[in-house]
């Protein structure tokens, strides 16, 4: 779905919808009903398979939900309970932090790393520049099943390349370390893993914007003596800071709510190190049974996210001017 | 001259390392996969195929239940995308090509849609599978994978058909097409790369979903999918790397066929769009 985000402006800019068809007032019962009836699939997929959801969720999150309302039905309305309940327990406080630290690590390093691979791509000769843009890809293309099943290979205690490799170098205190029995080392590998798997799409996408920055600006910068860096910052980043701004908002959206790493490595452990939101809720819900609570920490994480979503948004209309 | 050549050297040097982090996790999967077990367990690694195998491919194919579990990731997959190929279809010709009132909110629905972080919906799909007498059925994915690939299949056809002239149509239905056989005759032939690229899309998000699967597969194994089995390699092969990497290769090897055949396009395709403003 990396793809697909960016993507929507693609439109942009809109001309006329349709054709100016004839007079309006003289089409046919059947044409002017047309256009409902083919978006009717649509709105009723959406209504049933996420609308629905969002407010059983709400609902959920507002009665008492164990495994006997799960099986008999029946629940019954609590008011906030369960989110006093969860707002006043400090794991879920350290929870929340801990999401945000991670986002805003990993996000960080994203911008960043992409940012530089971005102005590497751009420098290259050409066989080099398509070599890196075909690894970058590779990367990028790999299921996230899979990255997880190589990560926990690569990290792997007694026969994992990672520990050979640092032994071989002389730190002799990798030999056998357990990676994964470790809250902060299981942290750093998530990171590691989620940032290589985001870079790829933030480069090329970078990098394919900034393909579109006049070359005779930088080469009246360079000539007024502005080193690469300058000519970054002075150049690149203020005609693409809405790219800018479009990438960072996605990406802060990806990561805060990226679940199916840290479950599959870790589910939230070793003792809460990788404990996220996402997780957080699943786990209370799967393991406790406790429905309710989970669907209230589900509904606490939508808002945090329709924040970032409502910036996205309004930078992704302001650049496109109108739908 | 001394000094660029210098730069020139540090920024391949540069880009070589840029190009062994992307790929050296896939290489030692691939790699591992081809390993003869005693290499994979030998103290020193080899980093280099020297003894190739195809013993643990054949552990992965011959798992239990390794080709049911294939066939229902095809299965779902392939379904969810067509169904939402359709829905697709007849949604962006209605947002392309006509107009109407409610327009403007249906296009803003579609966009809220992409973003759904379905992250959070996991717990009240569940109940509500529950509720319906959809858990451990393999249609209830199918139906979340269609509405989770929607949006996406919506935005993009919208964009194609905005690259397709008006007038074409136009023209057909001047010699006599109604608008069914002008889309269908004019429009369809023009649209079908971009049908293809969209769906390819929509199938690798389907082939790689995890989360959904895994929470509502449960009792019937038989109707696990791909990802399921793979994340779950300890119950299946215990230690064996080999068999495990086979097994992950095997996965992924649709989608990198998918996303190098697409490379060009995608690359491009994001760019021409993501910074026309």
């Amino acid at each position: 779905m990396a793809v697909a985000e960016i993507d929507t402006t693609t439109a942009a800019p809109a001309p006329e919808p349709g054709p100016p068809r004839s007079v309006r007032r003289g089409q046919p019962l059947w044409a002017r009903v047309l256009p409902y009836l083919l978006v009717a699939p649509t709105v009723v997929g959406t209504a049933y398979l996420l609308a629905y959801p969002l407010v059983r969720n709400l609902l959920i999150s507002f009665q008492k939900f164990g495994i006997a309302q799960l099986i008999r039905g029946g629940a019954e309305f609590v008011g906030i309970d369960n989110y006093r309940q969860i707002l006043s327990d400090d794991k879920f406080w350290g929870v929340v932090g801990r999401t945000f630290v991670f986002t805003a690590i990993n996000v960080a390093l994203i911008m960043v790393l992409a940012t530089l691979v971005a102005l590497l791509i751009g420098a290259l000769g050409k066989w080099m520049r398509f070599a890196v843009m075909g690894g970058l890809v590779v990367a990028w293309a790999i299921p996230v099943i899979a990255a997880t099943t190589v990560f926990q290979w690569l990290f792997q205690s007694q026969l994992g390349v990672v520990n050979w490799v640092l032994v071989a170098l002389g730190f002799e205190q990798f030999d056998g370390k357990a990676w994964f029995a470790d809250g902060n080392s299981t942290f750093a590998i998530i990171v590691l893993l989620i940032v290589w798997q985001s870079v790829p799409f933030a480069a090329l996408t970078l990098y394919a914007a900034m393909t579109t920055v006049p070359r005779e600006l930088h080469e009246s910068a360079q000539i007024d003596g502005a080193g690469s860096v300058k000519t970054f910052w002075l150049i690149t980043f203020p005609i693409l800071r809405p790219m800018f701004g479009l990438i960072l908002c996605l990406e802060v959206i990806w990561v805060f709510k990226s679940f199916v790493q840290i479950w599959a490595i870790s589910q939230g452990g070793p003792g809460n190190a990788t404990l996220t939101l996402p997780v957080y809720a699943y786990q209370i819900a799967q393991s406790l049974n406790r429905y309710d609570l989970g669907a209230a920490i589900s509904m606490v994480t939508v808002l945090i996210l329709a924040v970032v979503l409502f910036a996205y948004f309004r930078q992704m209309f302001k650049e496109e001017g109108e739908l | 001259m001394r000094t660029r050549l210098s730069r020139r050297i540090t920024l391949n040097v540069v880009a070589l390392g840029v190009l062994f982090f992307s790929i050296f996790p896939v290489y030692w999967m691939v790699l591992t996969a081809f390993k003869p077990t005693k290499e994979i367990q030998a103290e020193t690694p080899s980093f280099l195929p020297t003894h190739v195998t195809l013993d643990h491919f054949s552990t992965a194919v011959h798992a239990d239940g390794f080709w049911t579990f294939w066939r229902n990731s095809g299965m779902v997959a392939i379904s969810a995308v067509l169904l939402s190929l359709v829905v697709a279809c007849l949604a962006a010709y209605a947002v392309g090509r006509m107009k109407w009132k409610g327009r403007q909110a249906f296009i803003l629905m579609v966009f809220i849609a992409q973003m759904t972080p379905w992250e959070a919906l996991l717990i009240p799909m569940y109940v509500i599978a529950r509720d319906t007498d959809m858990l451990d059925k393999l249609p209830m994915l199918t139906l979340i994978y269609f509405m989770m690939t929607l949006p996406f299949t919506i935005v993009t056809l919208r964009g194609f058909l905005k690259g397709i002239p008006v007038e074409l149509e136009e023209a057909a239905q001047v010699d006599g097409c109604n608008q069914f056989t002008a889309f269908r005759r004019i429009v369809f032939p023009l649209l079908a790369p971009g049908l293809l690229s969209t769906s390819l899309f929509g199938f690798i998000t389907a082939w790689n979903e995890f989360a959904f699967a895994n929470l509502l597969i449960i009792k019937n194994q038989d109707q696990r999918t791909l990802p399921v089995w793979l994340s779950s390699f300890s119950n299946t092969f215990g230690t064996d790397w080999g068999a495990t990497m086979a097994a992950a290769t095997l996965f992924m090897l649709p989608v990198l066929l998918i996303f190098l055949v697409l490379q060009g396009r995608v690359t491009t395709g994001v760019a021409a769009g993501a910074v026309k403003g």
